[in-house]
C-alpha cells in the first residue's frame, strides 16, 4: 500500500489535472445545456407551473377575496364582502379587465359570464360613495344571481391562486363542495380522448411495424445499390413537407378522389366511400408520415446481423420459420424497440394530421390541448392536459423500462 | 487626408440616412388574407403607404384572441392594428386586450355626413373597434349536382329526406347551433333568447343530431368551396366571400342561400399596449373613410358607410348581405363572449358523443 501511494504534490497535481478535464468535458457539453435549458426545460417547467398556479382572479380583485376569507360558504356573504365586490368591479370595468374576471369565473360556473360582464357595465355609472353604502343592493337589482351562493362559491374558487382543479377537469371530475372528489358535472370529454389517442397511436405502431419490418429486411439482405436506391425512396416522403403529404391524402382519400374514382372504374362499389374525415383517414395517413421513423432504425440494426447466424441454425436442422423467430427476430428487438418507442410518442401527440384528415370521430388529445390554446383561451386547462399527456408518456415508457428494458434500444 | 474626409461623407451619409428612416415609421397590420386580404392592400394598405410615405407590414393571422393575448399579456407587442370578427371583439375589448378608439378621431364621409352619422347600424357599437366589412356566414349549393330539386330554406339544409347527401359545416358551435333552432322552428329573433336556456341548447344539440351522420366538418373557410367543388359536399356552409370569389374568379357553378344567413361585421382595433399609436389611430381614419371601405365589395363584403354606397358596381349589390338583411339574422357578439367557451365545451362533447 505504501509501495503505491503517491506523494502529497503527485497527488494535487493529479487533483488538478483531473478538475482541469472536467471542466473541459463540461464546456464542451455546456452550449448543449443551455439550448436544452431554454428550449425543453424552462418551456416544459412552465406548463407544468402554470397548470397548477393561476393568479389572475387574485389579482384582480384581492379586497373582495380578502374579506370573503371568513365566509362560512353556507349563506350569502357579508353586505361587507358585497359592496367591496360591487367596487371591484366598478373599478375593472374601468379598466377594461372585467372581462377576464368573468372569463376565469365562468371556467368554474358556466353562464357566470354574462352576468358578470352586464353588472360590470351598470356599476360603471354608480359613484364610488354609493357602492360602498349599498353596493350589495345594487348588485341584486343588477342581476338575480347574486343572491344565490353558488355564483359566490365559484368567486372564492377561482380566486385560489393555486389550485389542482384543471388537472380534474383534464380527467372529467371535479371537487364537490364537501371536498369529495366525483364525476364532473359538466360535459366529460377528455378521458375519452385519451384513450381514442392512445388507441389510434397503437393502431399506427403495429401498422408501421407490419408495413416496415418485411420492407426493412429486404432492404438489409438486397445488394448494396437496389438497397440504396430504395432506401431513397423511404427517405424522399421523409424530406417533403407534413403538410404537403397531408394534403395528398385529401387529394387521394376525398368523395370524389383517385381512391373512390379507381374503385367505381374498377366496378367495385357503385357509390363512393366517406373516407376522408374519420378515425381512418387517420390513420391511414399518419402510419404513411410515421413509417420512416420504423424503417429507418430496422433497417440499421439488422443491417449489422450477421447472415451467418440464420444459416448456422438452418444448417443445425432448424426449419426456416422457427430459426427467423429464435435466432433472428430477437436479433432485431432492439431496433423493433427504438422504432416503436418513436412512433408511438410521436403519433400520441400528433396534431396537424388529424386536425386536417380526422373530421370529427379522428381527433386526438393535442386537438383538443390546441382547442383551449386557440379558442377558448383556458391555458391552464391546456397546460394541465398537456401535463398530464407527458405523464401518460412518461408511465408508459416506465412500463416498458420494466417489461421489456430501456437498455435494449438501438438506432443501429 | 483623403481618406479621413471620404469617412466622414461617408459617416454623414450614413446619418441622413437613419435620419430619414426613424422618420418613416413601420406599422404591423394583421387580417385574414386570401381574397379579403388581397382587397385590404388594394384599397387600405397600400394606398396608405403611398399617401403619407411610412410602411406598412400587412401580415395574415386566422382569427381568434390567443395571439393577441400573448402578445398583450407578455408585453411583447408587436402588432398594431387587427382587423377582427365581432364574436371575439367583444371578448377582447372586455380582457383588455385592444385600446379604445375615441369616436371623434372618424372623418365624415366624403359627402359630409358627420361620421356618426355615417356609420351603419352596429359599426360602431363595441368602443374598441371601427366596422370596415358586412360580412355573412350561409351555404352553398352546387347547381351542377344538385338535381332538379333545389333547397332553397334552413329547414331544407335539416332535411335528410328530401336532400340526401353530404352537408359541410364549420367545426364550432357558433352558427351552426342558431341554424339548428330556426330548423326547429324558433322565431328568428328569439335565436339567442333561447339558446341562453338549457332546454333551448339541449333543443339545438338534438336538431343537429338528426343531421350528425351527414355532417362532414371542417376547420377553416378555405376547405369549404374545394367540398363544394368536388362533390363531397351537396350543401356547403362558408363565408360568402369565398363563395363569391369561387364563383366570380373561377367561374364555379355554385349558388349561395340567403335564407337565415348569420351576419356580422369585421372592425379594425388597435392592439393594447402598442408603441405606433399615433400611425395606427391615422391608418384607422384612412381604412375607414368611404372609398377605402367601397373597395371591399370585390370580395362580396358590404361597406359600413352609408356614403360607400353610391360607389358600389350595382352588378354587386345583390350580392352583398346588406341586400338579404330581412332573410339573415345577426351574430351576436355579447351572447358569444357569454357563452362561447361553455358551448364550446358541449359541442365538442356532442361530436365525440
Amino acid at each position: 500500500m505504501s509501495a503505491l501511494s503517491l506523494s502529497s504534490q503527485d497527488l494535487g497535481s493529479a487533483q488538478r489535472e483531473l478538475r482541469r478535464r472536467k471542466l473541459t468535458a463540461f464546456l464542451f457539453v455546456a452550449p448543449l445545456l443551455v439550448f436544452l435549458a431554454f428550449t425543453f426545460v424552462a418551456p416544459i417547467g412552465s406548463m407544468l407551473f402554470r397548470s397548477v398556479h393561476n393568479p389572475n382572479v387574485a389579482d384582480l380583485i384581492p379586497d373582495t377575496l380578502e374579506r370573503m376569507d371568513d365566509w362560512d360558504g353556507e349563506a350569502l356573504p357579508d353586505a361587507d364582502v358585497l359592496n367591496q365586490f360591487a367596487l371591484d368591479l366598478k373599478r375593472l370595468a374601468n379598466e377594461r379587465t372585467s372581462g377576464r374576471l368573468a372569463g376565469e369565473v365562468n371556467r368554474v360556473l358556466p353562464g357566470a359570464s354574462s352576468v358578470i360582464q352586464s353588472t360590470a357595465r351598470r356599476m360603471r355609472t354608480v359613484s364610488d360613495d354609493e357602492l360602498e353604502a349599498g353596493g350589495a343592493a345594487l348588485l341584486f337589482e343588477a342581476h338575480a344571481n347574486w343572491e344565490q351562493v353558488t355564483i359566490w362559491h365559484a368567486i372564492r374558487e377561482s380566486g385560489k391562486p393555486f389550485t389542482f382543479a384543471h388537472y380534474l377537469t383534464a380527467m372529467d371530475l371535479e371537487q364537490s363542495r364537501s371536498g369529495a372528489i366525483q364525476a364532473r358535472d359538466g360535459p366529460r370529454i377528455y378521458v375519452t380522448l385519451y384513450i381514442q389517442s392512445l388507441r389510434i397511436a397503437l393502431t399506427i405502431t403495429l401498422l408501421t411495424f407490419l408495413l416496415g419490418y418485411p420492407l426493412s429486411y429486404f432492404l438489409a439482405n438486397a445488394p448494396t445499390r437496389t438497397a440504396n436506391i430504395l432506401l431513397i425512396f423511404v427517405l424522399l416522403p421523409f424530406w417533403t413537407s407534413l403538410l404537403v403529404r397531408t394534403t395528398s391524402w385529401i387529394a387521394l382519400l376525398q368523395t370524389n378522389g383517385v381512391v373512390n374514382t379507381a374503385l367505381m372504374g374498377v366496378g367495385l362499389t357503385s357509390s363512393p366511400f366517406q373516407m376522408l374525415y374519420t378515425e381512418s383517414a387517420t390513420i391511414i395517413a399518419m402510419t404513411h408520415i410515421l413509417l420512416p421513423f420504423m424503417i429507418l432504425p430496422l433497417y440499421s440494426v439488422m443491417k449489422g446481423i450477421d447472415p451467418s447466424y440464420l444459416r448456422a441454425a438452418m444448417s443445425m436442422g432448424a426449419k426456416p420459420i422457427p430459426a427467423f423467430l429464435r435466432i433472428y427476430f430477437p436479433m432485431t428487438l432492439p431496433g423493433l424497440s427504438a422504432g416503436a418507442l418513436l412512433v408511438f410518442i410521436v403519433s400520441v401527440g400528433y396534431y396537424i394530421t388529424p386536425a386536417l384528415v380526422g373530421g370529427a370521430d379522428g381527433q386526438m388529445i393535442s386537438n383538443l390541448i390546441a382547442f383551449h390554446m386557440q379558442q377558448s383561451n383556458n391555458w391552464p386547462l391546456a397546460a394541465a392536459l398537456g401535463s398530464l399527456l407527458l405523464f401518460v408518456i412518461l408511465v408508459l415508457y416506465w412500463t416498458y423500462d420494466r417489461l421489456v428494458g430501456a437498455k435494449n434500444i438501438s438506432f443501429g | 487626408m483623403k481618406k479621413l474626409s471620404a469617412a466622414l461623407v461617408g459617416i454623414g451619409a450614413l446619418l441622413i440616412a437613419t435620419t430619414a428612416i426613424a422618420q418613416q415609421q413601420t406599422l404591423t397590420v394583421v387580417s385574414f388574407g386570401g381574397a379579403y386580404g388581397a382587397a385590404q392592400k388594394r384599397h387600405m394598405v397600400d394606398p396608405f403607404m403611398e399617401k403619407t410615405g411610412h410602411r406598412i407590414l400587412f401580415e395574415d393571422y386566422s382569427g381568434g384572441i390567443a395571439e393577441l393575448k400573448a402578445q398583450v399579456e407578455s408585453g411583447n407587442v408587436q402588432w398594431d392594428v387587427v382587423d377582427i370578427e365581432v364574436i371575439d371583439l367583444e371578448r377582447a375589448c372586455a380582457e383588455g386586450l385592444l385600446e379604445v378608439i375615441p369616436r371623434d378621431i372618424l372623418p365624415p364621409g366624403d359627402d359630409g355626413t358627420p361620421a356618426m352619422e355615417d356609420f351603419m347600424e352596429g359599426a360602431l357599437d363595441n368602443e374598441c373597434g371601427v366596422g370596415v366589412i358586412f360580412w355573412t356566414t350561409l351555404y352553398a349549393i352546387n347547381t351542377e349536382t344538385i338535381g332538379p330539386n333545389k333547397p332553397s330554406t334552413i329547414e331544407d339544409l335539416f332535411d335528410t329526406q328530401k336532400f340526401p347527401g353530404k352537408r359541410a359545416l364549420r367545426k364550432r358551435p357558433q352558427v351552426n347551433l342558431e341554424w339548428a333552432l330556426i330548423a326547429d322552428g324558433v322565431d328568428r329573433s328569439k335565436v339567442y333568447e333561447v339558446l341562453a336556456t338549457e332546454e333551448g341548447q339541449a333543443r339545438a344539440f338534438a336538431k343537429l343530431d338528426t343531421i350528425k351522420s351527414d355532417v362532414v366538418w371542417f376547420d377553416s373557410w378555405s376547405q369549404a368551396p374545394q367540398l363544394l367543388n368536388d362533390g363531397g359536399a351537396i350543401m356547403v356552409q362558408s363565408a360568402n366571400g369565398r363563395f363569391y370569389a369561387a364563383i366570380q374568379d373561377e367561374g364555379r357553378p355554385f349558388e349561395m342561400i340567403w335564407d337565415g344567413h348569420v351576419y356580422d361585421l369585421d372592425v379594425l382595433s388597435i392592439v393594447r399596449g402598442s408603441k405606433n399609436q399615433e400611425l395606427a389611430r391615422e391608418f384607422i381614419q384612412f381604412a375607414t373613410g368611404t372609398v377605402p371601405l367601397a373597395g371591399m365589395q370585390e370580395v362580396a363584403y358590404g361597406p359600413t358607410r352609408k356614403s360607400s354606397g353610391p360607389l358600389v358596381d350595382p352588378a354587386v349589390l345583390p350580392l352583398l348581405p346588406s341586400s338579404h338583411i330581412d332573410a339573415g339574422i345577426k351574430a351576436d357578439g355579447v351572447f358569444w363572449a357569454d357563452y362561447g367557451e361553455s358551448l364550446g365545451e358541449k359541442f365538442n362533447e356532442w361530436l365525440l358523443r
